[in-house]
């Protein structure tokens, strides 16, 4: 492992990074895609499907870059299409079901806090790529942050029901949250050659866009769940390889099938 | 849902420099959520820089009916457009 900054990080650290960024913008993505056509309005229908666009946007430039930090010729597709549950690095909480609505949004809010501290991070990467693609990926992100806690608070400070309900899904999800800035070997080594950021020093931060939202919304923070999830080491939930299942089908059943 | 949140009527400005147009409407809870609303619904394809909304129920129109009374009288009055005057020809640009 690299100890001083600035020094190159081993390329299979760095492809697991990326992979890790990827999976999580993929598997959110296509979650987001399932609610096109079931989502309570026309106007969220697009909203959700806007996200899921920009999300899965992001997935085509991180997988292709893995794919050529790994140099064995897998493109973005042969990523995404070929690769089993076991081999995803996605964050536990993105392969989530999306339940109701409430529960959606609950999802995307904790996961837009935690690309934007992520992305906000690479903007000065040592890696210019990973800067380039955090670059496009911040604006989005932005956005999408808006468009989540937008919803958290009027959910939440709602009705009776409605905030029960986001509460319940807050209660629910925020055990995966553990692993968001649980650093390991890979994020180590990358914030050691000064391609990622410091992941211990994100956690604050992002707790504080969270806490701030929560409040404003009337939610209660959940308290902190000591068991880790280590889907970013390709130890999933059940729900991932269902989800697969569906997303990887057609390129399975018929390979290199284009429209 | 959306049944029971008003309608919004949406403007919006394609470049710096144009107006904004009306390009439909769409339901929200209330203007800001018709601003992102617009967003994802109007300007998915790069249509715009700027969005206006307003509630439809705001927009005061004219009645159809008066029609005859409001616009009838201009029809016969087409010395109102300035097509009868002959332009010097140092005049550029017009």
């Amino acid at each position: 492992m690299s100890t001083a900054a600035g020094t190159d990080p081993g390329r299979e650290a760095l492809f697991r990074y990326v992979l890790r960024l990827g999976d999580t913008s993929l598997v959110l993505g296509q979650r987001l895609g399932e609610l096109v056509g079931h989502s309570p309005a026309l106007e969220e229908d697009l909203g959700l499907a806007n996200l899921s666009l920009d999300l899965i946007g992001q997935a085509r430039l991180l997988l292709s870059y893995a794919g050529e930090i790994e140099g064995q010729g897998r493109d973005e597709d042969e990523l995404a299409f070929f690769r089993d549950a076991p081999a995803f690095l996605n964050l536990t909480l993105a392969e989530q079901p999306n339940g109701d609505f409430g529960r959606t949004i609950v999802r995307q809010f904790l996961l837009d806090a935690w690309q934007l501290e992520i992305f906000e991070g690479l903007l000065g990467s040592g890696d210019a790529r990973l800067a380039g693609i955090a670059a496009k990926a911040i604006k989005e992100t932005r956005y999408h942050f808006r468009f989540s806690s937008g919803w958290l608070v009027r959910l939440g400070d709602g009705t009776e029901e409605s905030h029960r309900r986001v509460q319940d899904a807050l209660h629910e999800l925020w055990r995966f949250t553990t692993e968001f800035f649980a650093a390991d070997d890979v994020d180590n080594e990358l914030a050691a050659a000064g391609v990622a950021p410091d992941l211990s020093a994100l956690q604050p931060r992002w707790l504080a866009r969270v806490d701030e939202v929560l409040k404003e919304a009337t939610l209660a923070r959940p308290a902190p769940v000591a068991y880790q999830w280590h889907g970013k080491r390709g130890v999933h939930t059940e729900h991932l390889g269902h989800m697969l299942g569906e997303m990887q089908h057609l390129q399975r059943t018929y390979p290199g099938a284009q429209w | 849902m959306s049944n029971d949140w008003p309608l919004y009527e949406v403007f919006i400005r394609s470049r710096a420099g144009l107006e904004h147009k009306h390009v439909g409407s769409l339901h929200a809870a209330d203007a800001a959520m018709a601003v992102e609303h617009a967003r994802d619904v109007y300007t998915r394809r790069q249509e715009g820089v700027s969005i206006w909304v307003v509630r439809s129920s705001d927009i005061v129109a004219s009645d159809p009916a008066d029609a005859d009374a409001l616009f009838e009288p201009a029809r016969d009055k087409v010395y109102r457009h300035p097509t009868f005057y002959s332009i010097p020809d140092e005049v550029k640009n017009l």
